[in-house]
């Protein structure tokens, strides 16, 4: 995941502080040293490392006559503030026209991911706002690009709007926009050519256009992988350009992710939304605060909620959470939860979510094979209806039969069963205000994990909350105390 | 600074020579022994390439089109070479002592030039190392022993890399293009196919990418431009079903180059990477030497992420070489130090622009010689 080893770096700079009475000055410089490095190999523009590292140390050595926190988590504490104001403090939503249609014009490097943007907000805004958004192909240049964005539309079902490659793409735009009003589409997006900022004809066609649509927001796009030249692009762009924010892509990549950092210092315009992943619905809007969290290896709670929030189906939840209330959870509501937690993606990254986990060294070479979930199912789907419904009904000998039918080994049949009977006492457990047995689930790993989040699963709600609150707690428990070992050493 | 002086030379020689006849260049050319040496070298290069067997005046042709590649190299990498060596220039302008700060400023213009952050500590650190040994105080003294150490690091990085294109001796040559989302892997192809097509090479072109939407008209529209047949599949089909069908096709009405075109797709994701293995393993049951390349393409403006691609790249699937792509912006190319020095890599292609001929073999000479140009004149 994204951040990962800026998160590792950053941690191990400010492991030295943790278990300090009081932080010297060397100490101190060190941190600062580790930091810098940290950022600038993540490939944070160096401008902005200077910056960044000049107001921790000025806050940081301000701070000593603050009493109350211990100076290292002071430390965490500043340093935190100073990304989550680096990135631009709040989220900042799209613009929008006070009168349809609001137009949003895309620009960016080759590559960097605009035709892909432009499908993926359109069909954000679609799923979340009922909109009706119109595409305008207006990328004549690369090669099949016309088609590209046909196919996304045909696939979502927005309508794009296109004439070829042989129309320069300021008449594009103009016959576009002029479709889009008379069908009073609320939503025109622009998906433009990649260009090179230093390119001036075609920087010039890209202000020719901003100047017929005045769009109300210019989205530049930015590979999240770029390295130092981030700043130069976005500089180019901005000084052509009248941009209104920033998308970062192909955050689901191991990218240290500095241009995250580096973009809102350079540009002054905001990262409006990030993409991570291949899917139509993997744009999400980007939180400054939760970002830095994350990249502290504080994990990022919200996110996750929000995850299962949307990708949950409320009313499967309710009754399950029913059946769990009654003990009567199956198999098949099993299978379901399975489903659902394999519907919100890696199971690595959402475990990095939680706080703590992100730099947890047992789970640093945690590769959690998606097949495992498949081999859960395929088990299920080797039993009868009568044995989905009643689990006791499972004997030695329907064991046998069910690792015969899924072609796993009988022992995994066993301990899916077990960790089934475990789950189903601990939610009726939980379910009935008694949290005693979650201790011993959290103390599993690998599997164990897995199940407790499948089983977990996190439903909507009151119980949702306190599974999180607990989990948190616990997680926050685990922190301390693995820092206390670390700090004895 | 020898090398240096060898560029120089061979530099001015070439551009006054380039309008002259053939003949005087090939004279002026022996006088000077070194240039005449890598000529030479370039040359055999060439012939392993090339099939056909090379006559007097094909390679005096030969050698004035090594001329025009220095000449578009120089206008490629105007751009980085400024970028580059004005950073080095106002990084030398404002330095007045050698102490910590001077260094702590090396560390963050070679990390600012794309370097690589391990290469940036090492550079640093051989630096304090030499400045100490040599006593160097002045400020020229100091920059002729930075460009050294970078160009002495560089040609340490180099040795025993094998730049030049592998071919299948009997029947067809497959040569596999991989890379993350975005970084040119189509139109590399599009370039790749022009450029042998023109020498006179059968070539097929498989469009594996089956999950970028137009990712297949893409590749037809470059076959198309080339005259070169595409083999495609169905949308959302297995993409080794694609390359399987035009491996056969390859091998069976003996095609000479088959270049295989992947989806993108970023190096941490398991199961994609796992994809292009199946990939491979169906390329070499139906050939047994293929792929004879598998190209990593990479974007020039990627920073440190770079390795962590070329690392897990390698891993999957045996990357022979890296194809460098978008080398007309702003990207400072400091990306190829890192490349060399983690991975031994060679780059064996540099992608200069939008048009097929913009696609050159990587001349490691030039490069470094194109991006401190203007730091010794």
């Amino acid at each position: 995941m994204a951040f990962e080893n800026l998160t590792e770096r950053l941690s191990k700079a400010m492991k030295n502080l943790t278990g300090r009475g009081r932080v010297s000055e060397e100490d101190l410089r060190a941190t600062m040293r580790e930091i810098r490095l940290a950022l600038l190999e993540a490939d944070v523009n160096y401008g902005t490392v200077k910056k960044f590292v000049a107001n921790v140390r000025e806050k940081a050595s301000g701070a000593d006559i603050l009493e109350g926190l211990n100076p290292a988590q002071q430390i965490v504490k500043i340093v935190n503030d100073e990304l989550t104001a680096t990135m631009g403090e709040e989220a900042v939503p799209l613009n929008k026209s006070p009168k349809i249609p609001t137009i949003i014009m895309m620009a960016g490097l080759q590559g960097a991911g605009k035709t892909t943007t432009v499908a993926k907000l359109a069909y954000k805004l679609k799923q979340e706002q009922h909109a009706r958004p119109l595409l305008i192909a207006a990328d004549v240049y690369r090669p099949a690009a016309i088609d590209q964005l046909e196919i996304l539309g045909r696939d979502l079902e927005i309508p794009v709007f296109q004439i070829g490659t042989d129309v320069d793409p300021r008449e594009i735009v103009r016959q576009g926009l002029a479709q889009g009003i008379a069908n009073k589409n609320d939503y025109i997006f622009i998906d433009t050519a990649g260009r090179l900022q230093i390119d001036e004809e075609l920087m010039q066609e890209l202000k020719d256009i901003a100047n017929i649509a005045q769009p109300n927001e210019i989205l530049l796009t930015v590979d999240a992988m770029t390295g130092q030249n981030a700043a130069e692009t976005a500089k180019g762009f901005s000084e052509a350009l009248d941009l209104t924010g920033v998308v970062l892509t192909k955050l689901d990549g191991d990218t240290r992710g500095g241009a995250a950092l580096s973009i809102r210092d350079v540009t002054g315009k905001p990262i409006k939304f990030i993409g991570q992943g291949e899917k139509p619905t993997d744009l999400d809007v980007f939180y400054p605060e939760r970002m830095a969290s994350r990249i502290l290896g504080m994990g990022d709670v919200l996110t996750l909620i929000e995850k299962a929030q949307r990708d949950f189906d409320e009313e499967a939840q309710a009754k399950q959470l029913e059946k769990m209330r009654q003990n009567t959870f199956d198999f098949n509501d099993f299978v379901a939860q399975l489903k659902q937690v394999q519907s919100m993606g890696p199971m690595e990254d959402l475990l990095k979510m939680i706080p703590g986990m992100a730099n947890n060294p047992a789970l640093a070479n945690v590769n959690i094979d998606a097949k495992q979930f498949s081999h859960l199912e395929a088990i299920v789907s080797s039993m009868t209806p009568a044995e989905r419904e009643d689990p006791d009904l499972i004997n030695p000998s329907r064991r046998r039969r069910l690792a015969a039918g899924a072609g796993r080994p009988i022992v995994e049949v066993n301990r899916m069963i077990k960790q089934f009977d475990q789950m189903r006492k601990m939610m009726n457990q939980a379910t009935n205000g008694n949290f005693g047995g979650m201790d011993k689930m959290m103390g599993g790993a690998g599997l164990d994990m897995s199940a407790m989040m499948g089983g977990g699963g996190m439903p909507s709600g009151n119980f949702g909350q306190k599974v999180q609150n607990f989990a948190i707690k616990q997680a926050a428990r685990r922190l301390q105390k693995a820092k206390k070992k670390r700090g004895k050493k | 600074m020898g090398l240096f002086d060898i560029f120089r030379k061979k530099k001015t020689e070439e551009i006054d020579e380039a309008v002259e006849s053939t003949d005087e260049l090939v004279s002026e050319q022996e006088n000077s022994d070194e240039p005449s040496d890598e000529i030479e070298v370039a040359n055999q290069s060439s012939d392993e390439t090339q099939t056909t067997t090379p006559e007097y005046v094909s390679e005096n042709q030969e050698i004035t089109a090594e001329v025009e590649e220095q000449q578009i190299y120089d206008k490629g990498l105007e751009k980085s070479r400024t970028g580059f060596s004005a950073r080095f220039n106002k990084f030398l302008a404002n330095f007045r002592s050698v102490d910590e700060d001077f260094f702590e400023d090396l560390e963050e213009t070679l990390v600012g030039a794309d370097v690589g952050f391990d290469m940036a500590i090492k550079i640093s650190d051989e630096l304090r190392e030499e400045v100490k040994l040599e006593n160097a105080k002045r400020k020229e003294d100091v920059r002729d022993v930075i460009i050294k150490k970078l160009v002495d690091l560089y040609e340490a990085d180099g040795v025993n890399e094998d730049g030049t294109m592998h071919f299948n001796l009997q029947g067809t040559t497959v040569i596999l293009l991989v890379g993350v989302n975005g970084v040119g892997k189509t139109t590399t192809i599009g370039k790749l196919a022009t450029k042998y097509q023109q020498q006179g090479k059968s070539v097929l072109l498989a469009a594996a990418d089956t999950f970028r939407a137009g990712a297949t008209k893409q590749l037809q529209e470059w076959g198309k431009r080339a005259g070169v047949p595409v083999v495609s599949g169905k949308e959302k089909a297995d993409p080794a079903s694609v390359v399987f069908e035009a491996v056969t096709k390859a091998r069976d009405e003996n095609y000479d180059v088959l270049f295989v075109d992947t989806a993108g797709r970023l190096q941490n994701n398991v199961n994609l990477m796992q994809e292009l293995e199946k990939m491979k393993r169906i390329i070499k049951r139906e050939i047994p030497s293929a792929p004879h390349e598998v190209l990593l393409v990479l974007d020039a403006t990627t920073g440190q992420n770079a390795l962590q691609q070329a690392k897990l790249f390698k891993d999957s699937s045996d990357v022979t070489g890296i194809v460098l792509t978008k080398m007309d912006g702003t990207a400072k190319g400091g990306m190829v130090f890192a490349i060399r020095n983690e991975m031994h890599l060679p780059v064996k292609w540099v992608g200069f622009g939008e048009k097929a001929s913009d696609l050159r073999e990587f001349k490691s000479e030039e490069f470094i010689y194109g991006l401190f140009k203007d730091l010794i004149a």
